[in-house]
């Protein structure tokens, strides 16, 4: 080979290089990042989730392979699990309800209202994020105007709502109802208004071109704001421990109590593992049939 | 459905009016639309002729007025409940259903069970049958068109709208498009009604042409009739190009009248003038002068209108040659001239005279502005030449 043809080609290499080296370089604090505050921490905990007690010493613990601890924990905590889904859910849904007409209004009618009235959702978030739920506590308090109009007709099973899991669940309600409205926000605004003409000129009246256009379309903000919603308030314990009961604890007490209090550094670190797990699993089953038209 | 040929009735508006806040859009108009027949709304944007458009088919409620289809008054029905059916501009097509889907729509919307056959011989029709499980992000621009056409068609409307339909293709594919169009509304024997503020398309397209401004219609026929005789200012100047030349009526001979402008007498026929004083405006289309160099000045008929001037810019564009051509009075005259001359064409500087058949010449109504239906854009150009002009003088 001449000379001249393997000398040609070394300029574009240097430069195609030197272009992959930048994004490495760019990379590089986000995935040192990861690497300290995500993949250390889950193999310590992951570890720790496996280790047995030091006999004989009150919460100390050395490496193991105790796979038991999966086991007891399940066994002894599953209904605080369940528990956790069913309020996590049932906030969800209640999210979803509240939250889409009020997003459909402000994506469809704000008109030039629309960034204060976004505003307006994010606002409380500006408030921590305990303070509000220890509000909800005055709100929601046996004497207060809400749990007396509902006793006055007779509605409460238990004479009351705070330390109920009505209150855990209005609380992860309105905890996580920002992140249920925005990317709703987003999808619908998103939303070409000439689609919806087209419905009506194509014989849909106003609930069939809902269902037929605006909801399918919509369905990116269902499951992102679903998600959003959903994941935080299964692993929140906040909510519970203010607003509920013992009867009322969620996992994410459990782990809490667990981990601070009982020193059962194992147990909580199984429990983790499978909180996660589990709701890596419904995830993905949630998205794969969303990504078809199962939900539509 | 394609192929036979249905029984449709003729729309009609009447003394319909939209209005926005104040400013009517639509400015009583009345109008009435014949069965099968391709209906374009010629005008500039702002005129009035989407909003026209979007009260037939329901997506607007009109301030007065009604809407009728032969004789049903569909005034106060919804827009999904009228006979009516769209194709929009940008054609909205739903991005989350595939074609066979979208083309279906207005079917399953009327319970229609069995659509397979109707939505494939649309799909033929359109000659997009390859494409039936795509999604509309996956056609090209043309193509998508030809399904937002085949998504309204299929539900045989009594009328077929289409807003600026081929506003957003090129001009080749347009071109080929307006052919199609015109095919498909031959086969299916629909009214169409085609709002544009493409005069080639209005015209090429229509078997008939209104030409709208500021909410009413000025001027309503076959193109060509439109296009040879203007009746007013505005449609001269939009609808194509017309060279105006303001003056006095001095009288008449025989069944001409003598209009006198700029110390020349211009012969205009009486049918072919809408002036209805003595203000006129002496109008002639720039195809239909002919030039001639000054020495041959003696060449023109003498029955013909003639001017005197001196070429002040030369375009050859093909098919033609444009000529700019400068008035004593200082008013630039165009002329397209057929690039049939073997030989030397005139070149800027020369002095040439210019004369065309006075079968030619129109009078409109000297009361109004000679500028009205020219783009303000176009405005703008000559002002800031003739500016550059006089500072270089």
């Amino acid at each position: 080979m001449s000379p001249i043809l393997v000398a040609e080609p070394a300029k574009p290499v240097v430069v195609a290089q030197r272009r992959s080296r930048t994004g490495y370089i760019l990379l590089f604090p986000g995935m040192t990042w990861l690497a300290i505050f995500f993949a250390i921490p889950f193999i310590t905990l992951f570890m720790t989730s496996l280790q047995q007690p030091v006999p004989g010493k009150i919460g100390k613990y050395q490496a193991g392979f105790e796979l038991s601890n999966y086991a007891n924990a399940m066994v002894e905590y599953w209904p605080q699990f369940l528990r956790s889904f069913v309020y996590a859910g049932i906030a969800t849904l209640l999210a979803l309800i509240i939250a889409y007409p009020l997003a459909y209004f402000i994506a469809m009618k704000g008109g030039r209202w629309r960034p204060l009235l976004l505003v307006l959702v994010i606002a409380p978030s500006f408030a921590s994020f305990l303070l509000r739920t220890y509000a909800w506590r005055t709100i929601l308090s046996d004497e207060g105007p809400i749990t007396s109009f509902f006793n006055a007709l007779h509605l409460l099973p238990d004479d009351r709502i705070l330390n109920t899991g009505i209150a855990v669940v209005a609380g992860l309600t309105y905890n996580f109802l920002p992140f249920m409205i925005l990317p709703l926000y987003a999808a619908l605004e998103k939303i070409d208004p000439r689609l919806i003409e087209a419905a009506s000129d194509l014989y849909a009246s106003a609930t069939t071109t809902f269902r037929k256009v605006t909801w399918p379309l919509s369905l990116p903000g269902v499951v992102a704001g679903t998600l959003l919603t959903f994941i935080p308030a299964a692993g929140d314990y906040i909510n519970a421990e203010l607003l509920g009961s013992t009867k009322d604890r969620m996992i994410g007490n459990v782990i809490q109590t667990n981990f601070i209090e009982f020193r059962d550094y194992p147990t909580a670190s199984a429990l983790s593992f499978v909180l996660m797990a589990v709701i890596l699993v419904m995830v993905f089953t949630y998205i794969r049939r969303a990504g078809t038209e199962e939900l539509v | 459905m394609a192929g036979a040929l249905r029984q449709v009735e003729d729309l009609h508006l009447v003394n319909l009016t939209k209005k926005f806040g104040d400013a009517a859009a639509v400015d009583d108009l009345t109008l009435t639309i014949a069965a099968g027949s391709f209906f374009a709304l010629l005008g500039a944007s702002g005129c009035g002729k989407t909003t026209t458009l979007r009260m037939v088919a329901g997506l607007e409620d009109p301030t007065a007025g009604t809407i009728s289809i032969g004789a049903k008054d569909i005034t106060n029905l919804r827009a999904f409940q009228r006979p009516v059916n769209t194709v929009f501009q940008s054609y909205a097509l739903f991005p989350h259903l595939d074609i066979f889907e979208n083309v279906a729509f207005g079917l399953r919307r009327r319970g229609i069970k069995d659509v397979k056959t109707p939505v494939n011989q649309m799909l033929e029709l359109v000659e997009l049958s390859a494409m039936a499980r795509r999604k509309p992000t996956q056609l090209s621009g043309g193509q998508q068109q030809r399904v937002a056409v085949a998504r309204a068609l299929i539900n045989e409307p009594d009328v077929l709208l289409l807003d600026e339909p081929l506003g957003a293709l090129d001009l080749k594919l347009r071109r080929q498009m307006q052919i199609e169009l015109k095919r498909i509304q031959n086969e299916v024997g629909t009214t169409f009604v085609h709002v544009t503020h493409d005069q080639e398309e209005a015209m090429t397209m229509a078997d008939t042409v209104a030409i709208m401004n500021a909410g009413r219609i000025e001027q309503m026929g076959n193109p060509a009739t439109i296009y040879e005789l203007p009746k007013t200012v505005f449609v001269a100047n939009f609808l194509g190009q017309s060279n105006l030349i303001t003056g006095a009526a001095q009288g008449r001979s025989g069944d001409d009248i003598l209009v006198s402008a700029h110390g020349q007498t211009y012969v205009v026929p009486a049918a072919r003038s809408t002036a209805p004083g003595v203000a006129v405006i002496v109008g002639v289309r720039p195809e239909k002068i002919t030039v001639l160099d000054a020495v041959d000045g003696h060449r023109a008929p003498d029955a013909h209108n003639k001017i005197a001037g001196r070429v002040t810019d030369v375009s050859y564009a093909g098919v033609s040659t444009q000529y700019l051509v400068r008035t004593p009075w200082d008013q630039e005259l165009t002329v397209f001239e057929q690039n049939v001359i073997v030989g030397d064409r005139c070149s800027v500087g020369d002095e040439v005279l210019l004369h065309w058949a006075t079968e030619h010449t129109f009078g409109l109504d000297g009361a109004q502005d000679v500028h009205a239906g020219v783009l303000p854009e176009v405005l703008d150009l000559e002002a800031t030449a003739s500016a550059l002009e006089s500072r270089g003088a």
